[in-house]
């Protein structure tokens, strides 16, 4: 699941300063869970840009907005795609780029979102991340909890000095994750992998842009 | 090239003091420079540090370079926060030809806590990483294995928080690090002397030098100030009691530190006195010990 949250309208409105006729793009799967781009968020943009003077031209909710096939699906059958000026997408940033990318050049593409993290659901409307996608899974010796993610720090090699009582410093909320893991560990009757040295981080696995071909 | 003044004295069994002189926020390096010679003939070393709390200061290497020059000798800091493994290695490879003999590393405070707060934290590189990064280097090889043309030979430390709760991972990272080549650690504030003790007793089986953190306490205010939201650090209530029951809480709180000091006189192989502000303070403490 990959969390988004809404832009503030000020900042909506200053990247739309200039055009007249909007279509909106929303996605009907993370986006919706996150209560930031299903169709409720769709129709309350829509009641917003016109309120401030803009037209809505025309709106489409994609199953997925991250899937070029299904926004050029849409840019060929919704004759009101071709009126727009400007494309301002409720999604996260993958389906910004896939609209941007299938819409032709001179018409810019806009987010509404901002998209923040790669999430575990724990139940609807409930998202932690566990997760930065770094190449290289540690999760094997770190007993299923990420450090590179819900450490701070990031740290491969145990907790910092701002383990307070088990707590992280950073957001006294939140269990250290060293802490964590050294629980969870000493359970499994793995103490030995707590003991080990980890080396650093090999980032040459994960140059960016990704990306993945299976044809 | 002379060793370590630090090495040698913790070497012969000298109850060594340190103590920490934190780098101007600007370029006038006048009360900088005062500090060190207060603290000149008083201490063995003293340590600069790399913009604490991640607030940003000169850098700690050129602040060596003016302790070195002020005839001190300096414990180098460096945390893992503001640089990648290529800059780490440059930035001390450079401390060592400048003529710094003593590095102490650490993680570094999150830059949440400072006065940069939209910047982007690097830890690269762990502590452990780093201690063994720079015993690589005093090795004459990189982090790639590859052989250098030339390397260093620092006498290297790390920290370690004796009251850290829960303790076991604490210690294991304390292993990690003596593995990884530390040989003195500087201790996180310490106000526990019965804990404190057992924790030097452990670490004696691990063949490595440890100076017992001392920490000045200004005020109560300060104290519970340092409870609230420094990890790590517990001021204890009979100590808390004492300074609010003071009339000259500074005066109170140096002749805390100082009778903390006498105690570890004791047993210990020497003590790191942080007087954040109140480096002049040192001597006082150290006088009345």
């Amino acid at each position: 699941m990959i969390i988004t949250k809404k832009k503030s309208p000020e900042e909506i409105l200053k990247t739309l300063d200039g055009f007249e006729n909007i279509y909106l793009f929303g996605c009907n799967a993370c986006a919706q869970q996150c209560r930031t781009g299903g169709s409720e968020e769709l129709d309350e943009m829509e009641g917003l840009l016109k309120e401030q003077g803009f037209s809505v031209c025309g709106t489409a909710l994609l199953e997925e907005t991250c899937y070029r096939q299904l926004v050029l699906k849409t840019l060929r059958q919704d004759e009101a795609t071709k009126k727009a000026d400007a494309f301002l997408v409720l999604s996260c940033g993958a389906g910004v780029k896939t609209v941007s990318d299938c819409v032709p050049e001179e018409v810019p593409t806009l987010p509404a979102l901002d998209t923040i993290f790669l999430a575990s659901v724990e139940r609807v409307g409930r998202f932690f991340e566990g997760c930065s996608l770094c190449g290289e899974c540690v999760l094997a010796r770190t007993a299923g909890v990420c450090p590179h993610t819900e450490c701070p720090k990031g740290l491969l090699n145990g907790p910092c000095g701002g383990m307070h009582d088990g707590m992280c410093e950073v957001d006294p909320q939140n269990e250290c994750a060293w802490a964590r893991i050294y629980k969870k560990l000493k359970k499994q009757g793995r103490m030995d992998t707590m003991r080990e040295h980890v080396p650093p981080k090999d980032n040459s696995v994960k140059t960016r842009p990704g990306r993945l071909l299976l044809r | 090239m002379a060793d370590s003044r630090l090495k040698d004295a913790l070497s012969r069994g000298d109850f060594v003091i340190t103590a920490e002189i934190c780098p101007p926020r600007g370029t006038d390096t006048t009360g900088f420079t005062e500090k060190a010679r207060l603290l000149k003939d008083r201490i063995v070393a003293a340590n600069v540090t790399d913009n604490q709390r991640a607030v940003m200061r000169l850098s700690s290497l050129a602040s060596s370079l003016l302790l070195l020059k002020e005839g001190v000798e300096p414990v180098f800091q460096m945390t893992c926060r503001d640089r990648n493994r290529l800059a780490i290695q440059s930035d001390v490879m450079g401390a060592w030809v400048l003529g710094v003999k003593n590095i102490l590393l650490l993680t570094g405070d999150h830059v949440s806590f400072g006065d940069h707060r939209d910047a982007r934290a690097v830890y690269d590189l762990d502590s452990v990483q780093l201690v063994e990064t720079v015993e690589g280097l005093n090795r004459g090889v990189n982090l790639k294995r590859r052989e250098l043309r030339g390397g260093t030979d620092f006498y290297i430390g790390a920290v370690v928080s004796p009251e850290a709760e829960p303790f076991e991972p604490e210690w294991i990272k304390f292993e990690k690090k003596t593995r990884a080549g530390a040989r003195f650690f500087q201790t996180q504030a310490i106000f526990d002397m019965e804990r404190f003790k057992r924790f030097f007793h452990d670490a004696q089986k691990l063949d490595v030098k440890v100076l017992a953190g001392i920490l000045l306490l200004k005020s109560a205010k300060m104290a519970h100030y340092l409870n609230l939201n420094v990890p790590g650090i517990r001021v204890p209530a009979t100590i808390m009691e004492e300074l609010e029951a003071s009339s000259d809480e500074l005066q109170t709180g140096i002749e805390i530190a100082a009778r903390q000091v006498r105690e570890l006189r004791g047993f210990c192989h020497g003590v790191h006195i942080m007087a954040i502000g109140k480096e002049e303070k040192v001597v006082d403490i150290i006088e009345l010990s």
